[in-house]
């Protein structure tokens, strides 16, 4: 009887030194700076980070302005009035325009669990597919950054300067050679 | 940066020759040691007559240089000799998975950094190698130019200072115009650079450039933030080479290297060794990466890696 009394004292005491260091490590834990370029505060689904705007094609954003009064058909099908320019080559047997934007909201994207996010946010979306690609921008390791290099980073999104629905990297022209030593002007 | 010669100035036109004779001739006013004088005599003459300069000498140096400048090139010119940051170390990384050899970097460094246009002077160079044989510097191209890139086949590696921890260039400068700085940047004095190209020699990754003529630089694009040691217009007869923007990284805030911002791909990444959050430390602890000719033990703090 007695044995087990102690036994109990014991498991509670165990359980409260357990909870007490826990407690102390929470609160002696360093609060970890947030990276530059990183707004203070997270979503519900991940941080938030600072970039520009996305690159909406000229006059297409709020989606909802022209889509307030359609009825959407959820339909998977190929659009043949309107987004024709929009050609997915992007896992394009796989999903469609649905599987990202959000059917109810126009002007939200959505994540594979149902949540909306906006179209600032859209790394996220990327992020659900692309882990290790996301795991590397949010370091600041893939992708271009601009601006200070110990102080406030630019971040872009994503789409700055992949085609969400054409991914790829679009080959440039290239700047000039160098002169060859032979063409050096005397 | 000691003794401020004359160089600079758009009014001095004498000859090496003359200037020695005439150099010699005002040593000998000064009471020179006799000619067989034993070399501690010498020793103890030239520590008394060279010395460093002290702030007020420096900051009148700096106002003579940007009073030039500005006259040359029609512009407010600032000149500063910002000093090094405390607990940063300077690293870089390129990604070759990404880079495209657009060439973006290379005119964006000139135009930062003021190289002359004509005759070309180039501080980043870049190659195109062939993917079958990997990097393979016998195998590389400098002067590919086709329409668009990357091409099939290849990938492209963007080659400038690598910033050695043991720098050989700097060994071999016979007057010590060269040197490692506390961040592990390797500068230049070119008011102190004799032309002698060793330090050219001595460099196996071709990163230092001599300017064979007066500089052709329009002043509509001369930058006029400059360092002393980086980005300054440069005399005829002197080596420049790669300095990771010091005008721009050595601020709190310090702004990317100019190559860091025009990168359209982000290739290129930047940051402090010393600083485990840093981006240059990710990459090093986490990714493949390599440096150039390592075999040769310059210990370069250029580090290329590949992302994917």
């Amino acid at each position: 009887m007695k044995r087990e009394r102690v036994r109990r004292v014991r498991v509670l005491t165990v359980s409260a030194v357990a909870l007490f260091l826990a407690a102390g490590i929470a609160a002696a834990a360093p609060q970890k700076e947030e990276p530059a370029g990183r707004k203070s505060g997270a979503t519900p689904h991940g941080p938030q980070f600072a970039v520009p705007k996305p690159p909406f094609t000229p006059g297409i954003f709020p989606c909802s302005d022209c889509h307030k009064d359609m009825k959407p058909n959820p339909n998977r099908r190929e659009l043949k009035d309107e987004h024709t320019g929009v050609v997915l080559n992007h896992a394009q047997g796989q999903r469609w325009c649905l599987d990202c934007h959000d059917i109810a909201n126009r002007d939200k994207l959505r994540l594979v669990n149902g949540q909306r996010i906006g179209f600032d946010e859209s790394y996220q979306l990327c992020g659900q597919c692309h882990g290790d690609k996301y795991r590397d921008w949010r370091a600041g390791v893939h992708g271009k950054r601009t601006g200070d290099w110990n102080g406030q980073k630019q971040y872009l999104l994503c789409v700055h300067c992949h085609d969400p629905h054409d991914p790829s990297f679009k080959p440039l022209q290239p700047m000039p050679p160098p002169v060859r030593p032979e063409n050096i002007k005397k | 940066m000691p003794n401020e010669g004359a160089r600079d100035s758009q009014a001095f036109r004498m000859s090496r020759r003359k200037m020695m004779k005439g150099v010699a001739a005002a040593l000998g006013a000064l009471a020179l040691p006799e000619k067989d004088a034993p070399a501690v005599v010498w020793e103890a003459f030239f520590q008394k007559h060279f010395r460093e300069l002290s702030a007020e000498e420096k900051a009148k140096v700096l106002a003579r240089l940007e009073k030039e400048y500005s006259e040359t090139y029609k512009k407010a010119v600032k000149v500063r000799a910002t000093q090094p940051i405390e607990g940063v170390l300077y690293g870089y990384g390129l990604d070759l998975s990404r880079c495209i050899g657009c060439r973006r970097c290379v005119y964006g460094c000139v135009a930062e950094n003021n190289q002359s246009r004509e005759p070309q002077i180039h501080w980043i160079r870049v190659l195109q190698l062939n993917k079958e044989r990997g990097v393979d510097l016998e195998d590389a191209e400098e002067y590919y130019n086709p329409s668009k890139v990357p091409e099939k086949g290849h990938f492209y590696m963007p080659v400038q200072c690598q910033q050695c921890e043991s720098p050989p260039c700097v060994k071999v400068c016979p007057v010590q115009a060269t040197w490692k700085e506390r961040d592990g940047i390797t500068v230049v004095d070119y008011n102190w650079c004799i032309g002698c190209r060793y330090c050219m020699a001595a460099c196996p990754y071709g990163a230092r450039h001599f300017n064979w003529k007066k500089a052709g630089l329009p002043p509509a694009e001369m930058n006029p933030e400059t360092h002393y040691l980086g980005n300054r217009p440069r005399p005829v007869g002197v080596v420049e080479k790669c300095t990771f923007c010091i005008q721009r990284v050595r601020n709190t805030p310090g702004r990317y290297t100019a190559c860091v911002e025009v990168c359209p791909v982000g290739a290129r990444k930047f940051g402090n060794l010393l600083d485990p959050e840093s981006e240059i430390r990710y990459v090093i602890e986490n990714k493949r990466v390599f440096i150039l000719k390592e075999d040769l033990n310059t210990r370069p703090k250029f580090y290329y890696f590949y992302a994917t």
